[in-house]
């Protein structure tokens, strides 16, 4: 089975033995310069989104291994848990991770829910950092953000940048129907894409489908009957599969807009029908299969050479790049101090605050006031090439906030996303 | 609502219905003679896709026109061997002590749903229909509306049919309902019960498994739809009766309309109609619908 | 076991839960001290109220209901869409003074409903009806935004002060779960020596029979569902501060086959399995990953759950018994021969 093959390779040497003794031995202070640095890794290894945690290890496994394990002069020991994207076992990992192994900084978790989460358990640690690993949900760190908590890739919201002016400047489509998951992602995405379409003038109909549903039959009748020009699907993962599958089968003509995880490898590895209807297809998001910046075609190659026979896919997938991307940030701190976490890791924390470098994609990262990035979103559009449909990046908006350039007060004001506060407001 | 939308979502329910009719069709049969609960009907759907998935996808690649049979006819038999040997090794020797019998397939499904994970990894699969049953058919009142789902139909009413006879008009079925008024009257009469046990628990897990290949062509395969259809199987077999093949098609026909209809009426609490029916039949009839009574 | 024998080695066990915190602080460092005391015995205990609830169903009445989480999330929930503080805000406002007892008080109502709808069944149909019914509950609360905020759940229920401690504070916390769990543990036992209790075990043995002596079968059954909602909401409570909210992840479909997992690995032949196979079960679960492999815990709590089945129907607690059983037959035959 490859994803063991994976996970002892993961934690081959040092920190093999640190995880087998640490459990019932005394723990030395790791204070001292010399002793390793103690990284705890949260992912989702369980469940549904098994596939996403596994991608989030291997990006976080290549850097480690390329660094030899050590950064900041410092050896690194890297012990991983593994939730089921649910929010009180993901706090259950990060509690053994912070009181059992003693690690000094947590790496993830990988969904909005667990994400939330550790950010309220991180603002209890004192000397402790969270740094996210791929949680997408704005509120983490918008609204209630803990000073201990961070998140060097951008949210659900940030993703859908720069879409819906596309969609109706470029595009010159006026009618839309949005098809989505009733729950918090979704409406971060949805509300993303309706701020720029309709302040541009756009119509949405929106059709919300609860989280599990897996016969989209009687939205798929109304849509096709109703006056849409685009259909924006902002499912993912096995919704997105169901949904695209059977709107292929009903015969479904309209141009697609894409979410994030529409586009992701995740769905685009898998086969079948609903791929001729998604090229072509346009999204937006933190990644792009394809994108003509030097760094990601050597960070793409390097991942292929390592992982390809491991179970990785054709090209890192959006959860690998985050966790990736938020690891950076840890790098940028931990070489900005020398590797040293005294002081309750405030020094650390403050070169977290400031740290700037960029991303695999070759984006420039920065944090906020609030500790969330600021970075560059890129415009998709999925094509065939190498005889798979991979995405292709044709623009980017350099420099996304987290208010997507409204200024914060105002955006705020809209209220939270939800179902009843999609975001479109006309200008 | 214009009357074309209002068939179309009726035909949605009834197609929805086809398909829970037979992922429940083998978990009432297996029921009916045997009072096992197999809880581990949906681990065995979950099996059967993936086994069937293995099959289908080289040769969906290859583009030969049977690699949708074959993953079909492997699932179905993958299901069935698995179903076989749970019954003789693990449920036959404690036959009676119902509880117990449960208790084991809920640990057989935790397994077997965390090793399929394993092996398959979390990515979600999904069937491809051969291009005759793919695509879209004409319907009157309806317009264009996809083919596999009126296959769905089709399949559903074979299942139902073939069941009938085998328990009405063959020789295995006159014994399935000896065993069900009476299994020691039927030991006593020289019939291998065990024997017949096996025999039913295979037909039963290789109905889940057909509902597993033809419910992952429907909708995607993946981690989950294992406690999926086993609660659809549960809800349906509550509602239409314990133990009754057409108490089980009334049954599907009830959650999938309600599923389909609810969906387009209100979306947010579609959910609770399922449930709001269920309990209406608890309380007025324990039994289900067409079930007996129970002792 | 005599009931004197029992209520002594229970003692003994309430006693060693008392100390464990002080002999933990002198074996371990004082933070691993602390993660064994909150998050290996006090998680432990948390999900063994939950699960005594279903044990005492079991022992006593011969339910084996699986929506005893279910109960255990509506007092979770409760609590959480009253309190002032939790996020996001759904009704609010109120201190955790009333919103507990509105918990407990909903949690008995659940019980009480899921009691009276399944009254007319028993065994493997009272199992599905109690799965249905929790998948039910799950799946409303999972697609319902407005009153439970769907799929992300309710954060930040931290908890209330207690004589101006912190609950957070993981002594505080123990110790208020030791004493929830001492003051049911030693009620169930004093209830089921009461007329309500014998009548309830004259139901799990012989209904007939009970309803014969002019005994309303069906009220009985449903006034101790009432009582194991009860239990459960006090663990439901306990849970929620715990995880510091609630997600429909807590009352899904794997949390409530936990539930029953727990209560057969101890034992469902008498209420202190509940514990014993909650703290084993939290060992496995929090040591998964050097025990055998993190990525496939359910595996390896799968294997234990059927082996226990399969050998040991009554548990962890009944498998001395069991083995006792085993050898003395051999003993006999040894002394048996010259």
């Amino acid at each position: 089975m490859k994803t063991k093959i994976t996970r002892r390779t993961a934690i081959l040497g040092a920190s093999a033995t640190a995880v087998a003794a640490g459990t019932f031995k005394l723990a030395a202070p790791a204070i001292a310069q010399n002793a390793p640095i103690k990284l705890g890794g949260v992912a989702t290894l369980e469940g549904p989104f098994a596939t996403g945690g596994q991608d989030g290890y291997r990006c976080v496994t290549m850097e480690l291994e390329r660094r030899n394990w050590t950064i900041a002069g410092r050896r690194v020991e890297f012990i991983r848990e593994s939730s089921n994207a649910q929010a009180d076992v993901a706090l259950a990992r990060a509690r053994k991770l912070i009181e059992q192994d003693n690690v000094d900084m947590i790496l993830g978790p990988l969904s909005g829910a667990e994400g939330i989460a550790l950010r309220d358990y991180s603002r209890t640690l004192t000397g402790k950092s969270i740094i996210n690993g791929s949680s997408g949900a704005a509120d983490t760190t918008l609204r209630n953000p803990s000073p201990n908590f961070f998140r060097f890739n951008t949210d659900g919201t940030q993703w859908m940048a720069g879409l819906g002016n596309h969609v109706r400047r470029v595009m010159n489509i006026q009618d839309v129907a949005i098809v989505a998951g009733d729950y918090a992602f979704p409406y971060a995405q949805v509300f993303g894409f309706n701020i720029e379409f309709c302040r541009a003038g756009g119509r949405v109909q929106h059709y919300w489908a609860p989280l599990g549903t897996t016969d989209f039959g009687a939205q798929i009748a109304q849509i096709n009957r109703s006056n849409a020009r685009a259909l924006v699907v902002v499912h993912g993962g096995t919704d997105g599969l169901a949904f695209m599958t059977q709107y292929a089968q009903a015969g479904g003509q309209l141009p697609l807009i894409g979410g994030s995880i529409m586009a992701d490898a995740t769905m685009l590895s898998s086969r079948g029908p609903h791929r001729r209807l998604m090229v072509g297809m346009i999204s937006g998001g933190p990644i792009a299969d394809i994108n003509d910046d030097p760094m990601w075609r050597d960070y793409v190659a390097r991942y292929r050479a390592r992982w390809l026979n491991e179970g990785g896919f054709q090209s890192p997938s959006i959860h690998g790049v985050n966790y990736a991307t938020n690891l950076q940030g840890i790098i940028a701190g931990l070489e900005a101090v020398s590797g040293d976490l005294s002081g309750n890791q405030a020094a650390f924390q403050r070169a977290m605050s400031a740290a700037k470098f960029k991303n695999p994609m070759g984006a420039d990262v920065s944090l906020d006031h609030n500790r969330q990035a600021v970075s560059d979103i890129f415009l998709n559009r999925i094509e065939e090439r190498d005889g798979r449909a991979q995405t292709v990046a044709f623009e980017r908006a350099r420099q996304i906030n987290q208010t997507l350039g409204v200024p914060e007060a105002q955006f705020m004001a809209l209220g939270a996303p939800s179902r009843d506060n999609p975001g479109c407001v006309a200008a | 609502m214009a009357a074309d939308l209002v068939l179309t979502i009726v035909l949605n329910g009834l197609t929805l219905a086809a398909l829970y009719f037979i992922v429940a069709s083998g978990f009432s049969l297996i029921f009916g003679l045997m009072r096992t609960v197999n809880m581990a009907h949906g681990a065995l759907y979950l099996i059967a896709g993936y086994a069937g998935y293995a099959v289908f996808e080289p040769l969906y690649d290859q583009d030969v026109w049977w690699a949708w049979y074959a993953g079909v006819a492997w699932g179905v038999v993958v299901a069935a061997v698995v179903g076989t040997v749970m019954q003789k090794f693990l449920l036959g020797w404690m036959q009676g002590q119902e509880l117990r019998q449960a208790l084991v397939t809920i640990g057989v499904s935790i397994i077997v749903a965390d090793q399929l994970l394993a092996f398959y990894g979390g990515n979600p699969r999904q069937f491809f229909a051969p291009d005759a049953i793919f695509g879209a058919s004409a319907v009157p009142g309806v317009g264009n509306y996809p083919t596999f789902r009126l296959v769905q139909i089709g399949i559903a009413v074979a299942v139902g049919v073939a069941l009938w006879v085998i328990l009405n008009k063959t020789k295995l079925g006159l014994m399935v309902r000896a065993g069900v008024d009476d299994r020691e009257m039927l030991a006593a009469c020289g019939v291998n019960v065990p024997l017949v046990a096996i025999a039913v628990f295979a037909l039963g897990a290789g109905l889940a498994g057909l509902g597993g290949v033809i419910g992952s062509t429907a909708q995607p395969l993946s981690q989950g739809m294992d406690g999926r259809f086993l609660l659809i199987a549960l809800v349906v077999v509550i509602v239409g009766g314990m133990g009754s093949i057409t108490g089980t098609a009334l049954g599907a026909v009830m959650i999938g309309l309600a599923e389909q209809i609810g969906q387009a009426l209100f979306p947010t609490y579609s959910v609770i109609l399922t449930f709001v029916i269920m309990v209406a039949v608890l309380a007025l009839r324990p039994q289900g619908l067409l079930g007996r009574a129970t002792p | 076991m005599t009931p004197a024998r029992t209520t002594v080695i229970s003692l003994i066990g309430l006693a060693v839960l008392v100390v464990a915190p002080l002999v933990l602080l002198a074996i371990l460092p004082q933070n691993q001290a602390q993660f064994w005391t909150s998050n290996i015995l006090g998680r432990g205990l948390v999900f063994g109220l939950i699960a005594l609830s279903l044990t005492f169903l079991a022992t006593y009445g011969g339910f084996i209901s699986l929506a005893q989480m279910t109960v255990a999330g509506v007092a979770g929930y409760t609590v959480a869409v009253l309190t002032q503080g939790a996020v996001p805000t759904i009704v609010g406002g109120l201190p955790y003074a009333l919103t507990i007892p509105a918990g407990l008080f909903a949690s008995v109502l659940a019980g009480l409903l899921i009691g009276a709808i399944s009254v007319k069944t028993r065994d493997i149909y009272l199992l599905m009806i109690t799965l249905a019914l929790a998948m039910g509950v799950f799946r409303f609360v999972e697609t319902n935004i407005a009153w439970f905020n769907g799929y992300e759940g309710i954060r930040n229920v931290v908890g209330p002060d207690i004589f101006g401690l912190s609950f957070r504070s993981t002594y505080v916390f123990y110790y208020s779960v030791v004493a929830s769990c001492a003051v049911l543990y030693f009620g169930i036992l004093y209830l089921v020596r009461s007329p309500f209790g014998l009548v309830l075990q004259g139901i799990r043995d012989n209904p007939r029979r009970v309803s014969a002596l002019g005994y309303n079968v069906g009220q009985h059954r449903i006034a101790a569902f009432g009582v194991a909602g009860f239990i459960a909401g006090c663990g439901g409570v306990l849970a929620t501060i715990y995880n510091i909210g609630i997600s429909p992840g807590s009352i899904g479909l794997g949390a409530s086959v936990n539930i029953l997992i727990i209560s057969v690995i101890g034992g469902l032949g008498h209420p202190i399995g509940a514990f014993v196979g909650s703290i084993i079960f939290t060992v496995f679960d929090t040591f998964a990953a050097t025990i055998y492999d993190r990525e496939r815990f359910n595996t390896l709590i799968g294997l234990v759950f059927l082996i226990i089945v399969l050998v040991s129907p009554d548990g962890v607690v009944g498998l001395k018994g069991r083995l006792m059983a085993l050898l003395k037959p051999k003993q006999a035959k040894e002394a048996k021969s010259p």
